[in-house]
């Protein structure tokens, strides 16, 4: 996790409330919008969201290709958005036998929330932030992935504008199975890349 | 120069702790500075940008002491009290 928690919570807490009283005083937040972002946020991204994008474009070869060509038209599709309160470019990156993708954002904590759900501690922390874009393998390891030599490890960056997902590799033995079931395989660090599946 | 939080291969940071978090926030304050700073962006109080540069612009030692909603808390506070929104140390106990 960034930081530590050495910090009181109370403390925090009764500053935080005392500014939404402030706000809601002046007319600039309502009463009710904090809780209704929360609900809102929560209801609105999730992982399964990303693994519908994903089973979608193992069973659709011409809607591959218009996720890779264009990731925000084509999750827009399927109804989803890929920014936040401002506009952010979404590109997938697709996993192969030979090439292996992973997102981070160094500077932040930049993320395609709507379709990977909240992200959690360790992408927003210093450590991976740090260590992912000097030693992909070593991080990779961490999360008990080894890939061989041969398979070249690409790392993305996002910035302000740009958000990735990882476009992972549909797993073998699975010709079977229903688009449905195919989601039912994807995982949110599969969407990021510390997973292959 | 460079800023604290452009930390990409830096190396210090320690190992990384894989356990899969799936909790968004981890107190109710954390919920609600998220929500905050989502409708202040909606009411264009500030934008994102100026946001980010608040998280940025944070003295180094402050930045790495603090859990990520704390840097949160710090740049919406940060702004507020620039843009004359709120009184410097409004938010302060007496």
């Amino acid at each position: 996790m960034s930081g530590t928690d050495t910090h009181d919570d109370a403390v925090i807490s009764r500053q935080v409330r005392r500014l939404e009283s402030l706000l809601e005083e002046k007319g600039i937040v309502g009463g009710d919008t904090v809780d209704e972002v929360i609900d809102g946020f929560l209801a609105g991204a999730s992982p399964v969201n990303g693994a519908k994008v994903t089973a979608r474009a193992w069973t659709d070869p011409a809607y591959r290709e218009r996720l890779l060509a264009d990731g925000t038209a084509a999750v827009g599709e399927l109804g989803f958005s890929s920014g936040g309160v401002q506009k952010q470019r979404l590109r997938v990156v697709e996993n192969t036998a030979g090439t292996h993708n992973i997102i981070v954002c160094t500077l932040c904590s930049c993320y395609p929330l709507r379709l990977l759900g909240p992200s959690p501690g360790w992408y927003k922390s210093e450590a991976y932030r740090s260590r992912v874009v000097r030693d992909p393998r070593g991080v990779l390891a961490d999360f008990g992935v080894t890939l061989p030599e041969s398979v070249d490890i690409t790392v993305w960056d996002s910035s302000a504008e740009t958000r990735y997902m990882v476009l992972p590799r549909r797993p073998a033995g699975t010709d079977d199975l229903s688009e449905e079931e195919l989601a039912g395989l994807v995982t949110r660090n599969g969407l990021i890349g510390t997973a292959v599946l | 120069m460079a800023r604290i939080n452009d930390v990409g291969g830096m190396t210090g940071f320690g190992v990384i702790d894989t356990t899969d978090d799936a909790e968004p926030f981890h107190a109710d304050w954390e919920a609600r500075v998220f929500a905050l700073q989502r409708a202040l962006l909606v009411k264009k109080i500030f934008n994102l940008d100026e946001f980010r540069d608040a998280v940025e612009t944070m003295p180094p030692q402050e930045y790495l002491a603090a859990s990520y909603y704390e840097r949160w808390f710090h740049a919406i506070r940060t702004l507020l009290e620039r843009k004359g929104v709120i009184g410097e140390g409004a938010l302060d106990d007496d």
